[in-house]
């Protein structure tokens, strides 16, 4: 019994993980550009399957995949950043919305076009396969791997954020963006290196799941309901809360699979909504 | 007056070709008219709470879902398609005004984050609550039940045509209504809120009852649009109450235009038409439409309706003064 509440803890850690990586972005671009991007999941598919193509079907070794990947989705975020996001900075909600909601349908189809709905899971990476027996019972190593990783990409970010120039300009400007602006930060270009940086860990969730998440069309809008719920829960706009809602929603979904499985999604939703109504600011808001 | 006169005109016309339909439509256009008529009037409720009130709503669909499996609930039951649409709206506005209640303390973003929870949790329900709801194979094998009183008169409405004309008087008696409701002092009221809710507020306004009511109002309109569905589909499945349909009615109202009554209505009949006639080439039909709401956003965010009132009918005046 215990050894099973400990397993489908880890599941839940490493499921919090991608998480993260995906609410990390979603949560900075709305705390800095204040919007809020339905596509963010869209990005996170597309890492997703560049890294399957470059290590499922090319054979390449599992880093550079993951890290070409980033590359690859970072240009994308790029271009959608400078030519149509830059835009709608100014205008109102539903608009914004509604525009990302638009490259939802773009790169949903796009998906389908080029890689048609093929579901694949690749081999497990041979330097990460493998079982680590902890109370008796066998641990998949990439789970750790992943748990591992998230939390050092977390410290990461606090330390780019708390320690280096640029981190200072994105919370000047998050904090006000007219004054960070009169400084001479200069905004629309802090703000495409945000949006890339964003586009970047949502791919990375993405390139790391492929050796064990199916990789579908549909991921995008599954992650990005769940990452919202994430934002929502720690606050839109603040990192730290984004961290501890991953590990609410993942570690919940989990034993919520184990305990009650008819009502875990429905239990996910339960706690957005009654963090919205007492404290919609999330947890760690202001 | 001249321009009030050429709208009724058009109504009149609109309505006569409606009702002409199934003498030269065939089966196909029939059901084609049934799905444009359903989402407008989804629409034209989802638009009370964003274009007069201010309120974007990301959990219609939720309410859609709830109109549906009641009157599908209802159907497989009482064979009666009065009493199931009935329920159906009932239930949606039930809902509305439970869920409503929490939902409209808030605003702008937070509203939108608290509708889509709701409807996510009508969608889990949907998904998850075999016993009631099917789960994801949902309710089957639900009835195109007959209309009218048992054992006093009987309407029967296999057909597709009867069905289709039961469809056209329900929806447009609902547009009716609303339009009717645009026209009085409670709309007023509702723009006032929209453009400054602190100064409605000063002005003796009972802001959130208001509020409560457009969403009420809102969430029966999507309901009635939902449960026309199941006897026209005679099924029903848990999709319908996830946040990307909730979508839909947002994207038809922007397309169409959100300033303009019946802005939904044209987003509807173009959504179908677009996806009709983009079906025929490719069968990614949703790049297409994504592109076309990201250039609307960036280029024309007045909608279709502005468009033609600002650019298309000036130049065909223009055309007509000049040959004349």
């Amino acid at each position: 019994m215990l050894d099973n509440l400990v397993f489908q803890g880890l599941i839940g850690l490493s499921l919090a993980m991608y998480l993260w990586l995906l609410s990390a972005g979603l949560t900075l671009v709305f705390g800095v550009a204040g919007i809020l991007n339905f596509a963010h999941g869209s990005l996170f598919m597309l890492g997703a399957y560049f890294a399957f193509t470059l290590y499922g079907k090319w054979g390449w070794a599992f880093g550079p995949s993951v890290l070409v990947s980033l590359i690859g989705v970072g240009v994308v975020g790029a271009v959608m950043e400078r030519v149509f996001f830059r835009r709608i900075y100014d205008l109102d909600l539903p608009y914004q919305l509604i525009l990302t909601f638009g490259f939802i349908l773009i790169f949903d189809d796009l998906v389908k076009m080029i890689w048609g709905g093929v579901a694949m899971i690749p081999p497990m990476p041979q330097w990460l396969d493998g079982q680590l027996v902890v109370l008796g019972r066998p641990f998949p190593v990439y789970n750790i791997f992943i748990v591992g990783l998230g939390v050092a990409v977390a410290l990461l970010l606090w330390i780019v954020l708390e320690r280096t120039w640029w981190g200072r300009t994105i919370r000047a400007s998050a904090h006000d963006r007219e004054m960070a602006s009169a400084i001479g930060v200069d905004i629309p270009r802090l703000f495409t290196s945000v949006f890339v940086f964003a586009a970047m860990l949502a791919a990375l969730g993405g390139a790391l799941g492929t050796p064990v998440r199916v990789v579908a069309p549909g991921i995008g809008t599954a992650m990005i309901i769940q990452a919202f719920v994430i934002t929502v829960i720690g606050g839109l706009g603040n990192l730290k809360g984004a961290f501890v809602g991953a590990l609410i929603v993942g570690v919940l979904t989990a034993y919520g699979i184990l305990l009650f499985p008819v009502f875990e999604l429905f239990i996910i939703f339960v706690v957005m909504a009654l963090v919205l109504m007492v404290k919609p600011e999330g947890l760690f808001g202001r | 007056m001249e321009r009030k006169a050429q709208g009724y005109l058009f109504t009149w016309i609109l309505i006569a070709f409606l009702l002409a339909l199934p003498f030269f439509g065939g089966q196909y256009v029939l059901y084609m008219v049934i799905q444009i008529l359903i989402l407008s009037v989804f629409a034209l409720g989802f638009n009370l709470l964003l274009g007069y009130t201010g309120l974007l709503s990301f959990g219609q669909a939720g309410f859609f879902a709830v109109g549906a499996y009641a009157s599908a609930k209802v159907l497989l039951v009482f064979p009666s398609l009065i009493l199931g649409v009935g329920a159906g709206v009932l239930a949606g506005a039930l809902a509305a005004a439970i869920l409503g209640v929490l939902c409209v303390r808030h605003t702008r973003i937070y509203f939108s984050m608290l509708t889509l929870s709701f409807g996510m949790m009508i969608y889990s329900l949907a998904w998850k609550w075999r016993e009631v709801t099917g789960g994801d194979d949902g309710l089957v094998g639900i009835p195109r039940a007959p209309m009218g009183i048992p054992g006093i008169f009987q309407l029967d409405m296999s057909p597709m045509s009867h069905y289709y004309y039961f469809v056209v008087v329900v929806c447009l008696g609902a547009i009716f209504l609303l339009r009717r409701m645009v026209q009085s002092p409670f709309v007023l009221i509702l723009k006032g809120i929209r453009d400054s809710e602190t100064r409605a507020s000063f002005a003796g306004i009972p802001v959130r009852r208001y509020k409560l009511l457009a969403f009420i109002v809102a969430g029966a309109y999507a309901a009635l649009a939902g449960s026309l569905l199941p006897p026209l589909e005679n099924t029903v499945t848990p999709p319908i109450a996830h946040w990307t349909h909730s979508a839909e009615p947002v994207m038809v109202t922007l397309l169409g235009g959100i300033y303009s009554f019946y802005g939904p209505i044209v987003g509807s009949f173009f959504f179908y038409i677009l996806k009709d006639v983009i079906v025929r080439f490719t069968q990614y039909w949703l790049i297409c439409f994504g592109a076309i709401i990201v250039f609307l956003v960036l280029a024309f965010r007045g909608g279709l309706v502005v468009f033609y009132e600002e650019r298309i009918l000036p130049w065909l005046r223009g055309r007509i003064t000049k040959g004349g």
